[in-house]
């Protein structure tokens, strides 16, 4: 018998790693629905996938997880039907187990011990059944704070950070205020997903528990213009920037401003809001019929590529400057650490030509729009000094591409700088992101921060994670002591 | 140089070192006339007794300077006459006078005034002092050391006083005058009162004794004990064997009745409550005497020592010798089904009076008046008997130690567990044990008296209001008292569901509770301590029917008086209490038993000074209850609330115990507690051992219907899953206790078998008075800081969801919000990735993480700093190079079968290329490894272990050893077992283990032939015979004391001593064990090289570290503490991949390590290379290290503490006090000595008999001609055919020689283990008897042994051969013509014997062979019997029905034909090779006897053999099938 009475010993050897099956590509091209299709998939067949837990000794999966989600236990009580369970452990560490669910890349799993010389097990599918079954039973119901503290907190920005920190401090009994700029909630998995990988309504789910909690929404407010710094100082006690890292990073060369090059944000915010029918004012950004290059080989890029195709592009290409990653992890990057590796996503799988080693030089157009994009292959070579390797063009290898829709998914870089962080007077860090002490607070007393503008572009596990240290922080600082839990423990560095 | 010893005694406690931790053990003789005829030759044989004992004792760091040698005798009239008229004073007639030999100081003004002192004292107590006689010495014949030591002997002389009635009345004077002499002169300012000491002063009996040999004895007091006129008609010796080479004169033995082989256990408990009784002394024979008897026990005295002052006491309370000595060791009677309801009745009543006093003993006492011996409970002390036909009674632990004469033997015999033999010399007559215990058990009414007195729950009135589950608040008081989701789902869970406690593996890597930075229960805070070679751990499972949870409650009465009301007491069959009948007891009013409630909570915002305050509250509260006429304290935290916090109910019980006995009032009342802490198996040891009666865990109740309610546990009732969670209990304390050796609770309790690790001296001394804490550490404050944290957890000012669930816990499995673990996933990953990229900076992260100095990294040795000088500092190409430094590495012992073939070999093939060594393991070894491969690869393990289980121990396997290990104890789990289940059991691991396939292996908790020190040396002796080049490592378990054990290894030959901490070990083990056993490294390394240097027995001995070794940094510290050779065991198996998933206890080790599925093993990825270049960093980080600190060899560093410190400013809010100035106490080397092994142990091999049999066996060895010779042998001859068995498996590997090639005739007493390890090719046919450890290890010889031909007894009523006989044996075969002791065939696989009758506990661990009984067997036959076949003539038919062990066999009729066949053939053998009168019996009524044999056969043994054919079957049919398709 195992320590305690639970799990099963050798699910390990007896099950295979088993997702349920995507919807086919011809048939979810038609439409902006999840591409899953669950049906194949009961719940007998997940409590197997359970079952291939090892609940181990040291369970890697739970310090891969930035958020340290207590895996072994509620894969455990999934194996062993005990839902309600399962989904109380699984809060206890994080808010919206049915956004991470969706869009986690699942370090957890490339950190799991069975993925050594296995495929891992499904952790991240259990995850999202969990909070789905919750969900369908009516377990997941407000819980307001018994009693409020009297203290009121603005919480600015509504992305995954924000919501989190804002549960967790309206738990602790404060009153807040979630500011978010545009219509919805959500910020960059509102307007920045598409709905094949989270169908909005999922966020106005957990919307509606977080309202019913307490927590006040102030939607299509821009502070910083409508609301001052000085306003949010004498109205609350605390405030949290949690604005994320929307600064793009731009590619300056010939060709630029012609028509038709676009920032990979805009196309995707438009085509969400087009989906969740708000209005917008600018124009159209269509892929439809279009050679379409998508320059940046990252999520963002993906995500853009997935839509592009329900846009039924002409072509859909894709550009990345470093070099083609292995299907095996590499040999610096081992098991337990995440490791870069090629990746797959559903919208690759839906059509894609990918380039790797390809630099973009410069965007041809005719009467101020684009008509072809110019790149050249590049080689990566080991640094005299031991440094990062360092890029080389290849003579001979320039190439002109048809392309009348460029998008740029290059990543962010920071938050905006001159508006309410510049108000605060926030120090920002090398890397231009609000600077902080470890209880999450900034240079301004009072002022906290947290997810992509606190840490840099980064995962929603991350998000999550930030939110919820960072309503430690201001819980502490406002009560002198604080009853919010935190992950503690160590997270696996990246290598 | 130091000086060498200049007072006698002990010195000091130094360092790590505190001489209560000394041992002793010996061999023990006595001789006496049955007519009491006294002569002269008495004391000449007694000599010779002696000094045929001299292997069972031991001589320090001279040769000629013994550990003592003593020998008692009845006072010799006519000598002192005479002696005395020299001196010019006379004497009066016999017992008229009192004689004593003194000891004094050698100071003359000194020994005056002793001497005066001594005069007033005779003169105050209106006796007459007749005069003093000085006693001549010839001091050249002892050693140097004995001689720095060595007191003035001489003899007082007191005549009877008037107003002394008779004998025994004068007896009580000279006690009370010897009493008040002792004190006096303890009291005094004399510079060598340690030289005082008074051996004897008696008007029966005389003791000469001293710090001597054996056969320095005689010449010492050559003017007295050469005198024709000293003579006596009984006389006991005594052959002392101590863990020091101190010079104590005083420890020598006989004391004043009795001398003592063995170890009492529970010598804590039973002091601190004999002291604690003394207060209800009321005796009208000592009257206003008694307050000038105390103490009672001589402070600073040994076990025996200690054991005698009981003992005298209660003779002179007015019980006979006998009767007292029943009370103090009672047989095994709480569930004997035989013996009768009077001695029963004796034995529970004596329970209410006195508590056991528990531990190995083989016990010769006398009064001067009549002589006998008595044996402990379990039969672990050796004790054999001749009479002769000339009216002598010579008892001794070996037989054979006097040279008598075949046809003069009346009978022999041994004494048997439990019993007492008495030599009645008034009577003329032996008083065999029923005669003498059935007249002490009618004296009273006791039975009697007990059934009217004993009150049980049947007895009382049902409760009222018994407490229900709260569910509402279930969550609250559980964080309150901290329970994790972990001790649910770990802990609990499986106790609930499966009544028995959970096991884990990989060790224990988490901060030790002091270190913690989360609040731990006090609990944790107390190491269990556990036996370790000075006596053995217990088998409670298998030897249960020594056991027992039976306690009694209530009052205790004068223990000089005898009444009825003495047993007016409650009788607990376990100590595990119910609601209901915790409610019973705190509502119990009787006479004399009257219960109360006494609150254990307090103000918890008052923090430490509100707790110390509710403990003053609480003792005085006690002490009012009782002084009220209450007998049963129930402590209670029921009251608990948002205000009020639990006092732990450790401190609560601790603080109570202790201040009613220093108030002299614990006896009486019982101690019982009402608490939501306690959960674990440690929590309730821990409870009993500080002196609680029993416990109500109420919370875990609440807990377990809660989890039931939720579906945690399934397929149980509530009440099903606390009745298991009880029995869980049950048997996790019995285990516990059996670790120390300790048989009942009613012993353990209060006998505080712990050593505290992070507690201050204050909390120490006034709560768990004498209880070792050798580090300091936190106080009150630090204590109410933990129960704080716990407790506002538990009611937080805002609710949020999360706060509504319990700490996910951490300490058994890694989780981020948990205790911090070594190998956590960072550490795990940076090692593989630093040996798998062959890249040092990657592991200097890894060992960053291991070495960062702070209190996170949670062990002792986390907290040292290096005091690096710079200027001391030198390059490192000045440091011995990495390949020096690899050759002192080593992986730890690792059997086959606990982890697989390729893991085992990758390490040895690492070790081997390296110099380094790997380790067998337990599980023997494939032979094929012993030679290297053709590619060169060597799979051979240089260290060969040798565990309990001893299986695949041959003559083969150890041959081929670098080192050979005898494994005392391991990391994980000392003082236990282990077992495999026979689902592991693969055909490849039964082959390697000589066993059979899928037939479960039980190793026992102890070696069978060590239950003392002197066994060790023995073993340590068979073992080098059996491969001379290979040196011998006896490993050892770090806890209080280990110094001295190994003090004793080094002084028993050992080559190498390994000293292992707590939380090594990877193999499975009870998590109590795994959590709470043992203590760190840093201690035991440290107390070891200071005790080894202190006592100049250092530099012959290698010190070896292991215990979660991990870095080159944790080396250095070792090294600096003491050791020069290193044991690696997790991190070498993370490096091949091991990833901690700590379930090798479930053979689904996913990585192929600890596992023998087929499938998991073909994951397994290690590399010898990957574990090489571990070594190389851990080598190379430490020659930095040397560098740093500027030493050029690792022997330079060994033992240079002085250049480590305590890291400063630690403001850790517990670890704040800690101390370790006593690990850092750093010895001085002896002049021409070294701080490291620079010699070789003298092991005397040139002495050995087996020379001679080598050269007479060369034509054999040479040619394999036949050799066949004659040859004497003596029991001073041990060993006898080892080294000549080494020689055949040497030259003949494991198949040896034909069968009879080497034929030796032996004639007389063999000594200890006669043919052990005998190689096949061998055959012994011994004429005379044995002794102990007859054919241990046989590997294929043959032995036969009768008595002599002149011998006029029968033979199969005799005990012909000793103790253990065949233990691990694995082939050959044996023909006993006569008895064998207990123990016969323990363990054997593979022999086949016959033997005429057995002992108690006969073919113990049997896995194989065949034993055939031709008489009687002892109790307990067949336990943990699981393989092999055993058939016993019951010629009285109740065999099965008293004496069987049924849970793994079962009985059969002989009706097979084969059985039958197999059996007559034996017979028939046996006839032929030992003229059997019982075999010719049976073969010629051959059928008539049939009908009375049985068959034994265990039931998984029968199922394999079953299972094992069908898969023969299916070979062949699969061969078959597969012949015919490759035909088609």
């Amino acid at each position: 018998m195992k320590y305690g009475t639970m799990g099963k010993l050798t699910g390990f050897k007896e099950f295979d790693r088993e997702l349920p099956q995507r919807r086919p590509v011809e048939e979810r091209l038609q439409d902006w629905k999840e591409f899953y299709d669950y049906s194949t998939f009961p719940a007998k067949k997940l409590q197997k996938q359970a079952a291939r837990c090892m609940d181990c000794g040291v369970p890697t999966c739970h310090a891969g997880c930035p958020l340290g989600n207590l895996i072994p236990d509620w894969n455990d009580f999934v194996y062993q039907d005990r839902w309600e369970e399962a989904i109380v452990q699984l809060h206890s560490t994080n808010n919206f187990p049915e956004f991470t669910g969706r869009l986690c890349p699942a370090p957890c799993e490339e950190a799991c011990v069975l993925g050594i010389n296995e495929t891992p097990v499904t952790i991240e599918e259990i995850e999202k059944n969990i909070v789905e079954h919750a969900f369908a039973v009516g377990w997941i119901k407000p819980e307001p704070p018994a009693n409020r503290t009297g203290k009121s907190i603005a919480v600015i920005g509504s992305g995954p950070a924000g919501m989190a920190c804002a549960q967790q401090l309206n738990r602790a009994g404060h009153t807040v205020h979630l500011y978010e700029r545009s219509e919805c909630v959500g910020g960059l998995m509102r307007y920045g997903i598409p709905d094949f990988k989270l169908e909005k309504r999922i966020i106005a789910r957990r919307l509606d528990v977080m309202e019913k909690e307490g927590i006040i929404p102030r939607t299509g407010v821009d502070v910083g213009n409508e609301i001052t710094a000085e306003d949010l100082n004498r109205e609350y006690n605390a405030v949290v920037l949690s604005i994320g890292a929307t600064k793009p990073r731009d590619l300056p060369i010939a060709g630029r401003s012609l028509k038709g090059v676009h920032f990979a944000m805009d196309f995707l915010t438009q085509q969400n809001k087009r989906v969740g029918n708000e209005p917008f004012t600018a124009e159209d950004i269509l892929a439809t019929d279009k050679n379409v290059m998508v320059i940046g080989g990252g999520d963002t890029g993906s995500d853009c590529i997935g839509t592009s195709n329900r846009h039924r592009a002409a072509s859909v290409t894709n550009f990345e400057l470093l070099p083609k990653p292995t299907l095996d992890r590499p040999e610096d990057q081992p098991w337990p650490f995440w490791p870069m590796r090629l990746r797959s996503s559903s919208s690759h799988e839906e059509g894609a030509n990918r380039n790797w080693s390809i630099l973009t030089k410069e965007f041809i157009g005719e009467d101020g729009a684009m008509t072809h994009l110019k790149t050249v292959n590049v080689e990566w070579v080991p640094s005299q000094n031991g440094g990062r390797p360092e890029m080389q063009e290849i003579e001979g290898t320039e190439k002109e591409w048809p392309c009348e829709l460029a998008l740029l998914a290059l990543g962010f870089l920071g938050p905006e700088p001159d508006n309410i962080v510049a108000q605060f007077g926030c120090e920002l860090d090398q890397r231009g992101n609000i600077k902080t002490d470890e209880n999450y607070m900034s240079t301004v007393p009072g002022v906290f921060a947290a997810g992509d503008s606190r840490r840099g572009q980064s995962l929603i596990v991350w998000a999550i994670s930030e939110g919820r240290e960072a309503a430690r922080g201001v819980d502490s600082y406002l009560m002198g002591r604080t009853e919010l839990t935190s992950k503690e423990g160590m997270d696996l560095p990246r290598v | 140089m130091k000086t060498r010893h200049s007072q006698p005694g002990f010195p000091e406690p130094f360092g790590l070192y505190h001489p209560r931790y000394e041992h002793d053990a010996c061999g023990v003789g006595f001789i006496a006339n049955l007519r009491n005829k006294k002569s002269h030759d008495t004391i000449n044989k007694a000599l010779e007794i002696l000094v045929n004992l001299t292997h069972r004792g031991a001589c320090g760091c001279d040769e000629k300077t013994g550990d003592g040698a003593g020998i008692l005798i009845q006072i010799p009239h006519e000598f002192m006459r005479q002696a005395t008229s020299q001196e010019g004073f006379s004497l009066p007639d016999v017992h008229e006078y009192g004689a004593g030999i003194v000891f004094l100081p050698r100071k003359k003004e000194e020994r005056k005034q002793c001497k005066e002192l001594f005069e007033r004292i005779v003169k105050e107590e209106k006796q007459v002092l007749l005069g003093w006689r000085p006693i001549p010495v010839d001091n050249s014949v002892i050693g140097d050391v004995a001689r720095t030591a060595e007191p003035h002997s001489e003899m007082i002389f007191i005549g009877r006083g008037p107003g002394i009635k008779d004998d025994s009345h004068f007896e009580r004077k000279l006690f009370v005058i010897r009493k008040v002499m002792e004190n006096k002169i303890r009291e005094s300012e004399l510079s060598e009162k340690s030289f005082f000491y008074l051996p004897s002063l008696s008007c029966r009996t005389l003791i000469y004794k001293g710090l001597l040999l054996a056969d320095q004895l005689e010449p010492y007091f050559y003017a007295d004990l050469r005198e024709e006129s000293m003579v006596t008609g009984l006389a006991l010796v005594h052959q002392r064997y101590s863990t020091n080479t101190f010079p104590t004169w005083d420890l020598a033995q006989p004391f004043r009745f009795l001398c003592h082989n063995g170890e009492i256990n529970t010598v804590r408990g039973n002091t601190n409550w004999m002291q604690a009784r003394q207060h209800l002394f009321q005796s009208d024979r000592f009257s206003d005497d008694i307050e000038k008897l105390f103490p009672i026990i001589t402070p600073g005295a040994s076990d025996s020592a200690v054991l005698d002052n009981a003992l005298e006491l209660l003779v002179h309370s007015g019980r006979t010798l006998p009767h007292a000595i029943m009370m103090m060791i009672p047989e095994a009677w709480q569930d004997h089904k035989t013996m009768s309801k009077e001695k029963k009745g004796f034995y529970e009543y004596h329970a209410c009076v006195m508590e056991p006093w528990d531990g190995p003993a083989s016990i010769p006492f006398t009064d001067g008046q009549c002589i006998g011996a008595v044996l402990d409970r379990n039969g672990l002390r050796p004790s054999r008997y001749t009479v002769t036909k000339d009216g002598f009674v010579v008892m001794a632990s070996e037989t054979g130690v006097l040279n008598i004469d075949p046809a003069n033997v009346e009978y022999k015999g041994r004494l048997q567990p439990g019993r007492m033999f008495l030599v009645d010399m008034e009577k003329s007559r032996i008083i065999e044990d029923v005669e003498i215990k059935h007249e002490e058990s009618i004296r009273r009414p006791f039975t009697q008296w007990v059934e009217e007195n004993r009150v049980t729950f049947g007895h009382l009135p049902d409760a009222r209001n018994v407490p229900a589950t709260d569910f509402d608040t279930l969550v609250t008081r559980q964080k309150q008292f901290g329970f994790s989701q972990e001790d649910l789902k770990i802990i609990l869970g499986p106790m609930a569901m499966t009544a028995s406690e959970p096991l884990g593996s990989m060790g224990d890597d988490t901060p030790i509770a002091i270190l913690s930075d989360r609040p731990r229960p006090l609990y944790d805070y107390f190491r269990q301590l556990f036996a370790q070679v000075t006596n053995p751990p217990l088998d409670a499972i298998r030897e249960k029917l020594v056991t027992s949870l039976v306690t009694t409650l209530g009052a205790e009465q004068d223990l000089f008086q005898e009444s009825p009301l003495h047993c007016h007491q409650f009788r607990l069959e376990q100590p595990i209490l119910t609601n209901r009948e915790l409610k019973q007891l705190a509502e119990i009013d009787e006479q004399n038993l009257k219960g109360t409630t006494l609150p254990i909570v307090y103000p918890v915002k008052e923090g430490g000074p509100g707790l110390e305050k509710a403990i003053e509250d609480l003792c005085e509260s006690a002490e009012t209850r009782i002084d009220e006429g209450c007998s049963v304290l129930v402590l209670s935290d029921r009251n608990v609330s948002r205000e009020q916090a639990p006092i732990p109910a450790i401190l609560a019980v601790g603080a109570v115990h202790h201040h009613l006995i220093r108030a002299g009032k614990r006896t009486r009342c019982g101690i019982v507690l009402e608490s939501g802490e306690p959960r674990e198996v440690h929590h309730h040891c821990v409870l009993f051992g500080y002196g609680c009666c029993a416990v109500n865990p109420y919370l875990v109740y609440e807990t377990i219907d809660d989890m039931v309610a939720k579906g945690m546990l399934r397929d149980v009732t509530p009440v099903r899953a606390n009745e298991n969670y009880i029995k869980a209990l049950g048997k996790g304390i019995l285990k516990v206790m059996s670790k120390m050796g300790i048989s009942t609770l009613h012993s353990y309790r209060g006998a505080q078998i712990f050593e505290a690790l992070g507690l201050n001296e204050e909390v120490i001394d006034r709560y768990f008075t004498g209880t070792p804490s050798r580090v300091g550490g936190m106080g009150l404050e630090g204590i109410a800081e933990e129960v704080a944290r716990r407790h506002h957890p538990a009611y937080p000012e805002r609710i949020i969801p999360e706060s509504t669930t319990l700490a996910v816990g951490g300490k058994y499995q890694w989780r981020r919000q948990g205790e911090n673990h070594h190998y956590n996933p960072l550490s795990i990953a940076k090692l593989q990735q630093a040996t798998r990229s062959n890249n040092y900076d990657t592991y200097k992260e890894y060992a960053a993480l291991i070495n960062e100095k702070s209190s996170s990294v949670g062990t002792l040795r986390g907290l040292f700093e290096l005091r690096i000088d710079p200027t001391c500092s030198i390059p490192i190409g000045e440091v011995e190079p990495v390949d020096e430094i690899l050759r002192r590495f080593k992986t730890g012992a690792m059997s086959y079968g606990s982890i697989s073939k390729e893991a085992h070999e990758t390490l040895a093939v690492a070790m081997n290329r390296i110099g380094g060594k790997s380790n067998s393991g337990e599980g023997g070894e494939d032979e094929d490894r012993f030679y290297p491969d053709a590619d060169g690869r060597w799979r051979n393990s240089a260290i060969k272990q040798v565990a309990s289980g001893r299986f695949g121990v041959t003559s083969h396997y150890l041959a081929n050893a670098k080192e050979l290990q005898i494994k005392m104890a391991q990391g994980a789990k000392p003082g236990e077992g282990g077992q495999l289940p026979g689902y592991k059991v693969y055909r490849w691991i039964a082959e390697t283990r000589h066993t059979t396939p899928y037939v479960g292996l039980i190793s026992p908790p102890p070696h069978h032939d060590i239950y003392s020190i002197e066994d060790l040396a023995q073993l340590i002796h068979d073992l080098k015979n059996s491969n001379p080049q290979a040196r011998i490592n006896v490993k050892l378990v770090s806890e209080v004391g280990v110094g001295t054990v190994a003090a004793g290894v080094s002084k028993g030959k050992a080559d190498v001593v390994l000293v292992s901490g707590h939380d090594g070990g990877t193999g499975s083990s009870p998590l109590t064990s795994l959590k709470h056993a043992g203590l760190p490294w840093e201690l035991g390394i440290a107390e070891t090289h200071q005790t080894l240097v202190r006592n100049d027995l250092r530099d012959r001995i290698v010190v070896e570290c292991d215990g979660q070794l991990k870095t080159g940094r944790d080396v250095a510290v070792a090294c600096m503490l003491g050791a020069e050779e290193f044991g690696f065991s997790s991190a070498p198996l993370v490096v091949m991949g091991c990833i901690m998933m700590r379930v090798c206890h479930l053979n689904t080790c996913p990585v192929g390590i600890a596992t023998q599925d087929p499938e998991l093993r073909e994951k397994f990825e290690g590399k010898p290379e990957d574990v090489i270049t571990f070594f190389r960093f851990v080598a190379e980080e430490l020659r930095e290290i040397l560098a740093e600190l500027g030493y050029r060899s690792v022997n330079e560093l060994v033992g240079q503490s002085d250049r480590l410190e305590m890291a400063g400013a630690i403001d850790h809010w517990k670890a704040k006090g800690l101390d370790y100035s006593k690990i850092l106490d750093k010895p001085v080397a002896w002049e021409d000595s070294t701080l490291y092994c620079s010699k070789v142990q003298d092991h005397g091999l040139d002495k050995a008999l087996d020379h001679e049999l080598i050269r007479l066996a060369r034509p054999a060895l040479e040619d394999g001609m036949k050799v066949e010779e004659k040859i004497e042998i003596r029991n001073v001859h041990r060993t006898v055919g080892t080294m000549l068995s080494h020689e055949i498996a040497k030259r003949y590997r494991g198949d040896g020689l034909p069968d009879d090639t080497i034929v030796f005739h032996c004639s007389g007493s063999a000594g200890q283990s006669f043919c052990a390890f005998g190689s096949r090719g061998i055959t012994m046919n011994i004429e005379g008897d044995a002794n102990d450890y007859f054919g241990k290890g046989l590997s294929g010889a043959k032995i036969t042994i009768r008595p002599p031909r002149e011998s006029t007894f029968p033979a199969e009523e005799n005990v012909l051969v000793g103790n253990v006989a065949f233990y691990g044996a694995t082939s050959g075969e044996a023909y006993i013509r006569g008895g064998a002791g207990e123990r016969f065939c323990v363990r054997n696989s593979g022999v086949r014997a016959v033997v005429e009758s057995v002992g108690d506990h006969g073919c113990e661990y049997m896995t194989g062979g065949r034993a055939v009984i031709l008489g009687p067997t002892g109790r307990n036959f067949a336990a943990g019997m699981s393989g092999g076949i055993a058939y016993v003539l019951d010629d009285s038919g109740d065999f099965a029905e008293y004496r069987l062990n049924r849970e793994m066999v079962e009985p059969e009729p002989l009706t097979d034909n084969e059985d039958i066949a197999e059996l007559r053939l034996m017979i028939e053998d046996h006839l032929r090779y030992t003229d059997s009168a019982v075999a010719k019996r049976v073969v010629d009524d051959w059928q008539g006897s049939l009908e009375k044999f049985v068959k034994i056969m265990p039931t998984d043994y029968k199922a394999a053999l079953e299972r094992l054919a069908r898969e023969a079957e299916d070979d062949k049919t699969k061969v078959i099938l597969e012949t015919v398709s490759e035909g088609a």
